[in-house]
C-alpha cells in the first residue's frame, strides 16, 4: 500500500485562450506522501492544483484521484480532498462555529458527528475559545488556522494547500507547517502543496516538482535534487566556536562523516563532511567536549540553487513580471483579501 | 444526488446568506431606507393627478369703469370667487391696479398667474352681452400656468352656472332650483370606479415599485452576490464540496428572493401605513405574483452572473438593463402615453406585466382569472429564461 500512486497525472495542460497556463505535464503522487510543487508565481502551480481539485477543467490530459478521475467523477473526486486555497474560505459575518458547521453541511456529514469533528478541529488549532465569535475579527494567523481547518472537515484522504504560508508572519508560518507535518504523520494524508519559498519545500515535502513557464522541470527528493548540483551527498560546514582548542578539532575529526577540518582563525573552522547526519554527528562531537557554539553556517548547496542550475535564471526572475499580483498578496496585503469587505 | 439533498444545499446556502445579511446592520438599515426613499421620491414629485394644486399666488385687477353708477357685475363676480375660493383654498388672491402691474408681478416672480376684469365687463352684462374675462398667464412655467387656467376655468364654470340659474329663475319664477340647473347645464358626469374610493398616484405606482424592487433585488443581488463570493474565494469552497452546482444558484437565489421580500413587504407596510394605498385584493396573491416576478427575472440575473468576471461589471451590466426596465415597464408613467415604438419594447419586459397584474390585484381586487394573460407571460418568459440560464451558468462554473 506505501507505494500506491493516490494521485495519477498524464499530459496534464490548461489553456486560457492562447496563454498556456499549465503544459504538458505528468507525475505520481504516492499515498502519504507530502508533495511539493515548487516555483516562481506565474509558473502554472496554482492552476495545476485549481484543475487536481476539479476546480478547473483540463484542456489535454487527465488525472486521477484514488483511482476517480477529475473530470469525468468529480464528485468522487470531491469527496476525498480538501482544499486550502491561497484565498481564504471563510465568512468574515459568521463564526468560527458557523462557518465549519456551513462547509461541513455541504458535505452530508451527519450533525452529531459533525459537531464532534468541529470541536476536535477548533481544538486542534487552539481556536475553541473564538468559536462563537465572527471569523471577520479573527487576526491573519488564526484564519489561516481555520482555513486549514475548514479543508479538514471530511477527513480528506489528499489535502491540497495553495501557499499556505503566503502573508503569515514567521511564527505563524512555523505553526501552519508543523501542523501539516503532523496531520500527515498522524492521519497519513496525502499532502500537495504549491509554494515559492525553497525554505518551505525543503522544510515539508518528501518530493518536490520544480515548476518554470508551465513545465515541471525536475521532480525529485530535496536531496536528491541538491545532488544534481554537487554530485554527492557533500556538506559544508561553517562554525564558530568561542572556546576552540585542539581537543575539539579532534573529536570532530574523528566522526565517521567528517572529511577535512580546517582551521581558519582563532574561533572559525570550516569542516566537510557527509551523509545525512552530518550536522548532528559533528555538533555531538562538540558537545562532548564542551564546546560553546557560537554560530553555524551550512554551506550546502540549497534549492534556490537548484533552481537556477537547472532554469538557468534565478526565482525572482519570473516573480518580477508579475509584480503587481506579487505586491498585492505577499509583500503589502497580509493577506490575500485582507479583513476589508 | 437527489432532490431532497440539493434542496436541504440550497437552503443551508441561502440561510447563510440570508444571516450575513442580518449581521450587516448598515446594510439592513439600507434596506429599509431604499424602497422608503423610493416611495417618498416618487409619491411627492409627480402630480397626482387631481386638483390638489393650493394656494396657487394669484392677482386680481379690477379695471371695470361701471355702467352708469353701477359696477354690479363685477362685485358679483368678486363676491363669487371669493367664495368659492374660501372652500378650495385653491388660489392665494392678492390685488393689482392693472393688467400691466400684473404682467410685471409675473415677471419678477412674485405672482403666477392674473385675473383681469376689463373696463365694460359691467356694462357688457347689464347690455345682455358675454362678460369677458382675462386670465395672465406665466408662460415660463406652462405646467404652473395649466393649473392655473384649469383651477380658475373650474371656478368661472361655476360662477357662470350659479348666474345663469339666477337668471332663468329671474326669467320665468315658475322654474325651481333644480329645473333651473338642468336647464343650464342638461347633461351631469358622474366618475364610478371599479372599486370605491379615489386612488391617489401612490395607488398607481406602489404596486409597479413592489414588483420592481422585488425583481431588480433578485436580479441584481445575484450576480453580485455570487461575483463577490467569486472574488473573495469562498466560491471555491462550494465549488470543492460534492454537491449539485444547482444547489449554489438555488440557494443564492432563495437567499435573494428572501430579501427582495422582505423589501417588498416593508414597501407594503409603507404604502398601507404611510400613503394610505388600500389593498383592494388578496394579499396571497400579491405575494404570489412577486415570487412569480422573481420566477421571470432569476434567469436573467444568471446568465449575467455567468458572463461577469468581477462584481464591478456585473453591477455595470445590472445597471444598464434596469434604468430603462425601471422607465420602461409602466412602474411610473403610464404605458399608454409612450410613443409606439417604446410601447412594444415595454411589451417584451416581464416587468411591465408583473406590476400590471400587481396594480389590477391591489388597486382593482382583481382576481386569478381577471389576469391570466399576465401570469402566462411571466410563467413562459421564466420558463425560456431559466432554460437558457441553467447551461450557461454550468458551462461557467467549469471554466
Amino acid at each position: 500500500m506505501e507505494n500506491e500512486s493516490i494521485i495519477e497525472v498524464k499530459n496534464l495542460t490548461k489553456t486560457f485562450n492562447k496563454f498556456t497556463a499549465v503544459n504538458d505535464i505528468s507525475f505520481n503522487v504516492k499515498k502519504g506522501e507530502i508533495f511539493g510543487l515548487l516555483g516562481p508565481n506565474g509558473a502554472g502551480k496554482s492552476t495545476t492544483l485549481r484543475m487536481l481539485s476539479t476546480l478547473a477543467r483540463p484542456t489535454k490530459g487527465t488525472a486521477k484521484i484514488g483511482g476517480y478521475d477529475i473530470v469525468e467523477k468529480d464528485t468522487e473526486v470531491r469527496k476525498l480532498i480538501g482544499i486550502v486555497s491561497e484565498k481564504m474560505i471563510m465568512y468574515n459575518r459568521l463564526t468560527a462555529r458557523e462557518n465549519l458547521s456551513f462547509f461541513g453541511n455541504l458535505f452530508n456529514i451527519p450533525k452529531n458527528v459533525l459537531d464532534k469533528r468541529i470541536d476536535e478541529l477548533l481544538e486542534l488549532v487552539k481556536l475553541t475559545q473564538w468559536k462563537n465569535s465572527q471569523v471577520g475579527t479573527f487576526s491573519t494567523g488564526m484564519r489561516q488556522r481555520m482555513n486549514v481547518i475548514r479543508a479538514l472537515l471530511n477527513m480528506p484522504q489528499v489535502l491540497f494547500l495553495d501557499e499556505p504560508t503566503l502573508g503569515l508572519d514567521p511564527q505563524s508560518s512555523v505553526e501552519i507547517r508543523d501542523f501539516i507535518k503532523k496531520l500527515n504523520q498522524e492521519n497519513g494524508t496525502t499532502i500537495i502543496i504549491t509554494t515559492h519559498m525553497m525554505v518551505e519545500a525543503d522544510l515539508l515535502c518528501d518530493r518536490i516538482g520544480i515548476m518554470d513557464h508551465a513545465k515541471i522541470v525536475a521532480l525529485d527528493t530535496s536531496t536528491n535534487l541538491k545532488r544534481l548540483i554537487s554530485g554527492s551527498d557533500t556538506t559544508i560546514l561553517k562554525l564558530e566556536i568561542g572556546n576552540l582548542s585542539p581537543v575539539i578539532i579532534e573529536a570532530i575529526r574523528a566522526c565517521k562523516c567528517t572529511d577535512a577540518v580546517s582551521q581558519e582563525n582563532l574561533t572559525h573552522l570550516r569542516i566537510i563532511a557527509h551523509g545525512d547526519e552530518a550536522f548532528d554527528s559533528v555538533i555531538d562531537a562538540v558537545r562532548a567536549k564542551n564546546g560553546n557554539i557560537n554560530s553555524m553556517e551550512n554551506l550546502q548547496p540549497t534549492l534556490e540553487d537548484v533552481f537556477l542550475h537547472i532554469t538557468g535564471h534565478e526565482v525572482r526572475d519570473n516573480a518580477n513580471e508579475k509584480m503587481p499580483m506579487e505586491m498585492g498578496h505577499g509583500r503589502f496585503g497580509g493577506s490575500p483579501q485582507g479583513r476589508t469587505r | 444526488m437527489g432532490a431532497k439533498t440539493l434542496l436541504s444545499h440550497s437552503l443551508r446556502i441561502a440561510w447563510k446568506d440570508l444571516t450575513e445579511l442580518f449581521r450587516n446592520r448598515l446594510g439592513l438599515v439600507l434596506l429599509i431606507l431604499m424602497p422608503l426613499f423610493m416611495m417618498v421620491m416618487v409619491g411627492f414629485i409627480y402630480p397626482s393627478g387631481g386638483s390638489t394644486a393650493t394656494n396657487l399666488p394669484v392677482a386680481l385687477a379690477n379695471e371695470d369703469a361701471g355702467f352708469g353708477n353701477s359696477t354690479i357685475a363685477s362685485q358679483t363676480f368678486i363676491m363669487g370667487l371669493q367664495q368659492i375660493n374660501a372652500g378650495t383654498s385653491m388660489l392665494a388672491l392678492s390685488n393689482a391696479s392693472t393688467a400691466n402691474e400684473i404682467k410685471n408681478l409675473v415677471q419678477k416672480g412674485d405672482i403666477q398667474g392674473g385675473i383681469v376684469i376689463p373696463n365694460n365687463f359691467t356694462a357688457s352684462v347689464l347690455n345682455g352681452e358675454q362678460g369677458t374675462l382675462i386670465i395672465i398667464t406665466d408662460q415660463s412655467n406652462p405646467q404652473v400656468s395649466a393649473t392655473i387656467q384649469a383651477a380658475l376655468s373650474a371656478v368661472f364654470n361655476q360662477m357662470g352656472t350659479m348666474l345663469a340659474q339666477q337668471n332663468v329663475q329671474t326669467l320665468s319664477p315658475a322654474v325651481n332650483e333644480n329645473n333651473s340647473l338642468a336647464i343650464v347645464k342638461p347633461y351631469n358626469i358622474q366618475t364610478e370606479g371599479v372599486v370605491p374610493g379615489t386612488p391617489s398616484y401612490f395607488d398607481f405606482i406602489a404596486p409597479g415599485i413592489m414588483a420592481m424592487t422585488v425583481m431588480m433585488s433578485v436580479m441584481t443581488g445575484l450576480p453580485v452576490a455570487i461575483s463577490q463570493e467569486k472574488e473573495i474565494g469562498t466560491l471555491d469552497g462550494m465549488m470543492v464540496a460534492p454537491i449539485n452546482r444547482l444547489s449554489i444558484i438555488l440557494g443564492k437565489t432563495l437567499g435573494q428572493t428572501a430579501r427582495g421580500l422582505l423589501q417588498g413587504v416593508i414597501i407594503l407596510i409603507l404604502s398601507v401605513g404611510l400613503f394610505g394605498v388600500a389593498i383592494n385584493g388578496s394579499i396571497l396573491l400579491v405575494f404570489a405574483l412577486l415570487l412569480l416576478g422573481v420566477f421571470s427575472f432569476v434567469g436573467l440575473g444568471i446568465v449575467i452572473t455567468s458572463f461577469a468576471k468581477d462584481q464591478e461589471t456585473a453591477q455595470m451590466a445590472m445597471m444598464t438593463l434596469m434604468f430603462p426596465m425601471m422607465f420602461l415597464s409602466g412602474v411610473f408613467f403610464p404605458i399608454q402615453q409612450m410613443p409606439w415604438y417604446m410601447q412594444g419594447i415595454s411589451k417584451v419586459l416581464p416587468l411591465t406585466y408583473a406590476s400590471q397584474a400587481l396594480r389590477k390585484v391591489m388597486v382593482l381586487g382583481a382576481g386569478i382569472p381577471e389576469i391570466t394573460t399576465e401570469l402566462t407571460v411571466l410563467i413562459v418568459f421564466g420558463v425560456i429564461m431559466t432554460a437558457i440560464a441553467v447551461p450557461v451558468f454550468r458551462r461557467m462554473m467549469t471554466r
